[in-house]
């Protein structure tokens, strides 16, 4: 049976093969090719049979035994195993059933471990996977029926049975029971059984945060636990519940942790800087942000903070002190803040020997350039307390050459503080983070300058739309944007451009940090936070904090709710309500604030999943008016929030993808208006120590990129009708201006307009002659695969001498395909000669013809179901590309789908042919191996989608 | 806490181990949960500890993520009954005066970081035909080539010692401490 070990048997001394019959040996073999298995997993491809050989044994243990094989195996890659799981199920189900022999029951219970191992390998395979997951929904429910609570193993196979109910495909009887069981771990007064409890809690809070509304009462009893660990648990627990509302109130309670954590337990990495450093990266950004907000507006005591503060400046410099330990960005970059804001506080060490420790940090290379401005941001308000400053000179020399645009900015703005010791001092006064400061919006300081500059003949400033007019009607000009990223040209030039340019160019600084990882929406968080429409926020906010500690009308109808459940539990506990007990309800009221309401459930930190990078609506436009306010009151907050500029991007993604959203480009408009105004000065920060204001600055390093043309050679039309078609087609996105033939007389170009329910086609006809064009006529050859309807509005057979007149088409696809050709001909005749046709044609992609279909995951789910169409296949990605989110913004911007919903490392995509034939996709990352899952009612579109797909992956 | 990971900490963290964990351990009251969240020195967060208390005595296991709490200290307890009967009666000097056979024990329960057996007949079976052989043949210590004939001649189980292939790093669930 075991060939490996017959071979390598010999050599120790054993050549009988009667061995093998032997139970306890094929067992014990079983683990050892397991442990060949993890040693060279390649070189040993074919024990993978044998291992399922192990699987069907007919004795238990050999098959137990194969159980952690498999389980390892399927935790590598799910997908793989699908097919097993018929045999996992029928596994469990005889032993659940009792079909064992009877030594193998513990305590009467049949082969828990056995039962364990099972549930966990079907968690596992049934993860996300609906058609996996409905096979084992019987036995699951047996197992939870079966499940007699008279011993603590039970409870053991209980727990995990609940567990996987919560990780696979959902169903809601089984999620009823589960919580159920819940429930009876929670109330159990067994404390390694209510330590289970709120670890269960824990998974599933994030499907179901009423849950913990059920348990609030024991949750708050359990935050008073004597028992450091069960605390610890609570307080992971309520991290997860954090939403706006009861962030402050949760923060505290860690912070209260943190305190007595102090004292009583060694291992400090219970406290909030292990929430930082172990969640880190992938932990909401609120978090860090909330807490940073606690520390700068403090609590009602004054000396407490100060204690508070200098507390945390302290665990950080110990924390600093550390060799060779590496923290998650975002901690550091909530380290750099508070030794930035608060160093002052402390009596031995100096302000030189904090910028030291800071300048280490800085010249480390695994340090994110993000990190690294907020670094200096702190280094640039510790400067003016440092007495002697060597290194923040070696600091500035280092980081004024820095090829980061924005660590050289941050490197220049603090050189000229530097040299305006006044200025820098008034700038950065002590603990005044959270006071706002008057500034000038409108820049008119900078008006005499701007005149200056007129007057010697510079070129007056234009507005944007005004520049972009110019660019388009440039038909030849010089390209400005990187090569390599001149994707605009095929779908997010024109109405967008502003925003598709300036991605462009972003993106060519840090590709892999866009939106894609949630780092870069800190910054727009932090800002949210200072910054409002109507100014500076904190106040308001303080207020609300205090609102979410005793809400007058939420609280009372969440006592209620409390009383409830109490009197459920015991009557009399109800009646003779205690003073403390009023107290936990009014905690437990500020915990749970949010947390019943659809609206609030959106909130909620899903720490591990990625379906955060794409913020609401509501969400841009608030960080718009925080973006607005910032770009005009830039003063201070530039320097509590370093990376103004990566907030930008995300702020352009934002606009992307949102894009019809009209604001947001007005906005745009106003905003690159600003940027190129303070382009036309010279650069800012040789004038800072002038003007006062570092301010602009910021933004003038990052426009300089897209500094659009201004070339007088408006060669192909005249601007007014442009104009006034730019005007149309600013409301869809359209494609660049080609010129499809050209003579002496006149040139005709088209583009596309990729309109919500049509493509719509448009020619322009412009005259370069001096005379008119009679008898001007366009008409497109019918053709096999199309619809094509005359678009009406132009019929006038003349162009006047120097005009230009445009026809456009509405294209329809009939039936699907990959590519096509529309050719027609134009008539035209000059004064006095004799009639002139000419041939043209235009390529027709498919992907003219898709557009996003904006479904939710649940019609997403039915329509799924009711498609009997599809196309499975595995694409290998190039790769730069060979990630979930990048696949996915691939997928999202060249082939225009709509990302419905993503799941762990699946991604649910959806799209409709014109007029109406949708196409889903379903699609899983295994490295670099993208699986695509395409569904449609057309039978062919899938294919035709897939080869578009495919296209785009492999980069070609 | 001997063979957490063959070859890998030495000597004086294995102690450093066994004297952190005590401490940890000895500071918890009965009424308090018995598992522990690992700290830097057992492998970091993935990593806990689950224990057990019997009279003067400390079972410690330290597993990681992939094992159920419960599931673990139900197997201390199949480890301690086994133990029992075994010595019959256990007591600490049993344990400190045969650790080897505590180990062979362990062997029987927890191979190569894995859950193997958890049968208490059968481990009691496994271990006392082991204890025939060791008998028979006076002892592990006998010649190599004698051993070998006896386990062909006897079909008796003593691959486990031959075919260890060293334990990767693994979970360990691991026998320690003892006061």
């Amino acid at each position: 049976m075991y060939n490996l070990l017959r071979e390598s048997l010999p050599q120790m001394g054993f050549e009988d093969e009667q061995l093998f019959c032997k139970e306890i040996i094929r067992r014990k073999a079983v683990l050892a090719l397991y442990k060949f298995h993890l040693i060279a997993p390649n070189q040993v491809q074919h024990i993978h049979i044998k291992f399922q050989k192990a699987l069907c044994d007919r004795d238990v243990g050999v098959m137990a035994a194969s159980l952690h094989i498999y389980h390892r195996m399927i935790k590598e890659n799910s997908s793989g195993y699908k097919d097993l799981t018929g045999s996992f199920v029928t596994i469990l189900k005889q032993v659940v059933g009792g079909k064992l022999p009877v030594d193998f029951n513990y305590h009467s219970v049949p082969a828990p471990w056995l039962q364990i191992q099972l549930l966990r390998i079907l968690r596992l395979l049934g993860k996300d996977d609906q058609r996996t997951s409905e096979l084992m929904y019987d036995v699951l429910d047996e197992s939870l029926r079966r499940a007699e609570l008279n011993h603590n193993v039970t409870y053991a196979i209980l727990f995990e049975c609940v567990h996987t109910v919560y990780s696979i495909y959902p169903k809601s009887e089984l999620l009823e029971k589960a919580a159920k069981c819940i429930g009876k771990f929670v109330l159990s007064p067994k404390i390694n059984l209510k330590y289970l409890g709120l670890k269960a809690l824990t998974y599933v809070i994030q499907q179901d945060p009423t849950l913990a509304l059920q348990h609030q009462m024991t949750i708050i009893e359990c935050l008073d636990h004597p028992d450091p660990i069960i605390k610890r648990e609570t307080l992971e627990l309520l991290y997860r519940i954090t939403n706006a509302q009861n962030i402050t109130v949760i923060v505290q309670k860690m912070l209260e942790y943190l305190h007595q954590s102090k004292e009583e337990y060694i291992i400090v990495n219970l406290t909030m800087n292990a929430v930082f450093s172990v969640g880190g990266d992938v932990m909401n950004p609120d978090i860090p942000n909330n807490f940073l907000r606690l520390l700068a507006e403090g609590f009602d005591d004054e000396t407490e903070d100060q204690q508070l503060r200098l507390y945390a400046v302290q665990s950080y410099l110990t924390l600093l002190d550390v060799e060779n330990v590496f923290y998650p960005q975002r901690f550091l970059q909530v380290m750099s803040w508070v030794l930035g804001e608060y160093s002052y506080l402390l009596d031995k060490e100096t302000p030189e020997e904090v910028i030291t420790k800071l300048y280490k940090l800085l010249m480390n290379d695994s340090i994110s350039s993000e990190t690294k401005a907020w670094l200096i941001a702190a280094v640039t308000k510790l400067t003016p307390q440092a007495h002697s400053s060597n290194i923040v000179e070696r600091l500035i020399q280092e980081f004024t050459v820095s090829l980061d645009t924005c660590l050289r900015q941050h490197a220049f703005e603090l050189k000229h503080l530097y040299e305006n010791a006044e200025l820098m001092k008034s700038l950065l006064p002590l603990n005044k983070s959270c006071e706002d400061m008057v500034v000038d919006a409108s820049l008119s300081f900078l008006d005499s300058h701007v005149a200056e500059a007129l007057s010697q003949g510079a070129a007056p400033y234009k507005p944007h739309h005004q520049r972009q007019e110019e660019k388009l009607s440039q038909e030849k000009g010089l390209n400005f944007e990187p090569y390599g990223l001149s994707f605009s040209s095929s779908g997010f030039t024109g109405r967008q451009s502003p925003a598709g340019i300036s991605l462009g160019s972003d993106i060519s600084g840090n590709s892999a940090e866009i939106g894609l990882k949630e780092t870069s929406s800190l910054k727009l968080e932090g800002i949210q936070k200072l910054w409002g429409k109507e100014g500076y926020l904190p106040k308001k906010e303080s207020k609300t904090g205090d609102e979410t500690e005793a809400p007058p009308v939420s609280q009372e109808s969440i006592i209620e709710n409390v009383d409830q459940t109490i009197t459920k539990k015991d009557p009399s506990q109800a009646l003779t309500q205690s003073k403390e007990e009023k107290e936990k309800q009014l905690l437990a009221s500020s915990l749970f604030v949010g947390l019943g309401s659809e609206s609030t459930v959106n909130l909620l930190g899903k720490a591990d999943t990625i379906s955060h990078k794409f913020r609401r609506k509501s969400k841009v436009k608030e960080a718009i008016s925080g973006e607005k306010t910032s770009a005009h009151n830039m003063t201070r907050s530039s320097f509590s929030s370093p990376t103004n500029v990566t907030y930008e991007e995300d702020y352009y993604l934002d606009n992307l993808r949102d894009g019809r959203d009209k604001e947001l480009e007005k906005f745009a408009l106003s905003e690159e208006l600003l940027g190129s105004e303070s382009l036309s000065e010279p650069p800012l920060v040789e004038k800072l120590s002038e003007c006062q204001q570092p301010a602009p600055s910021l933004f003038a390093d990052d426009m300089e990129v897209f500094h659009p043309p201004r070339s007088t050679s408006a060669s192909l039309a005249s601007e007014s009708s442009l104009a006034s078609l730019l005007e149309e087609t600013t409301e869809h996105m359209h494609s660049d201006l080609t010129e499809v033939c050209n003579t002496e007389t006149m040139s005709l170009s088209s583009y596309k307009i990729w309109k919500d329910d049509c493509l719509l086609m448009v020619w322009l006809v412009s005259n370069k002659n001096g005379s008119e064009l009679e008898g001007v006529n366009l008409e497109i050859a019918p053709a096999e695969n199309f619809k094509i309807t005359e678009q009406p509005g132009c019929c006038l057979p003349i162009i006047e001498a120097e005009n230009t007149k445009n026809f456009q088409y509405s294209v329809q696809m009939e039936k699907p395909f990959t590519e096509g050709n529309l050719s027609g001909f134009i008539n035209y005749q000059m004064m006095n000669t004799h009639a002139v046709q000419l041939e043209f044609s235009v390529n027709l992609s498919l992907l003219d013809f898709i557009r996003p279909l904006k479904i939710s995951t649940e019609d997403f789910g039915k329509l799924w179901l009711s498609f009997a169409n599809d196309v499975k296949q595995n694409v290998k990605m190039s790769e730069s590309q060979a990630a979930l989110p990048s696949a996915l913004k691939t997928l999202q911007r060249k082939l225009r789908l709509h990302v419905v919903d993503i799941i762990g490392s699946e991604g649910l995509l959806a799209c409709q042919l014109l007029p109406s034939i949708p196409c889903l996709l379903h699609f899983r990352v295994h490295g670099d191996v993208l699986a695509l899952w395409f569904r449609s009612s057309c039978s062919t579109l899938p294919d035709y989608l897939l080869y578009q797909c495919q296209k785009v992956m492999e980069g070609s | 806490m001997p063979g957490l990971q063959a070859g890998s900490p030495p000597e004086e963290i294995q102690q450093q181990i066994v004297r952190e964990t005590f401490h940890l351990v000895l500071k918890r009251d009965d009424n308090i949960c018995n598992f522990l969240e690992g700290g830097s020195l057992i492998g970091g967060a993935d990593y806990k500890l689950i224990y057990r208390h019997y009279a003067t005595l400390y079972f410690v296991f330290c597993v990681d993520s992939s094992e159920s709490e419960l599931g673990i200290l139900d197997l201390i307890q199949v480890f301690v009954e086994t133990l029992d009967k075994c010595f019959e009666n256990v007591c600490e000097l049993d344990l400190i005066f045969h650790m080897d056979k505590v180990h062979y024990i362990l062997q029987e329960v927890v191979m190569g970081g894995m859950v193997l057996e958890t049968n208490m007949n059968e481990i009691v079976a496994q271990i006392e035909a082991q204890n025939r052989l060791e008998k028979s043949e006076g002892g592990l210590s006998a010649a190599p080539a004698r051993a070998v004939s006896a386990v062909k001649n006897m079909n008796l189980p003593e691959i486990p010692r031959n075919i260890n292939i060293g334990d990767l790093n693994i979970k360990v669930p691991n026998l320690s401490q003892f006061v």
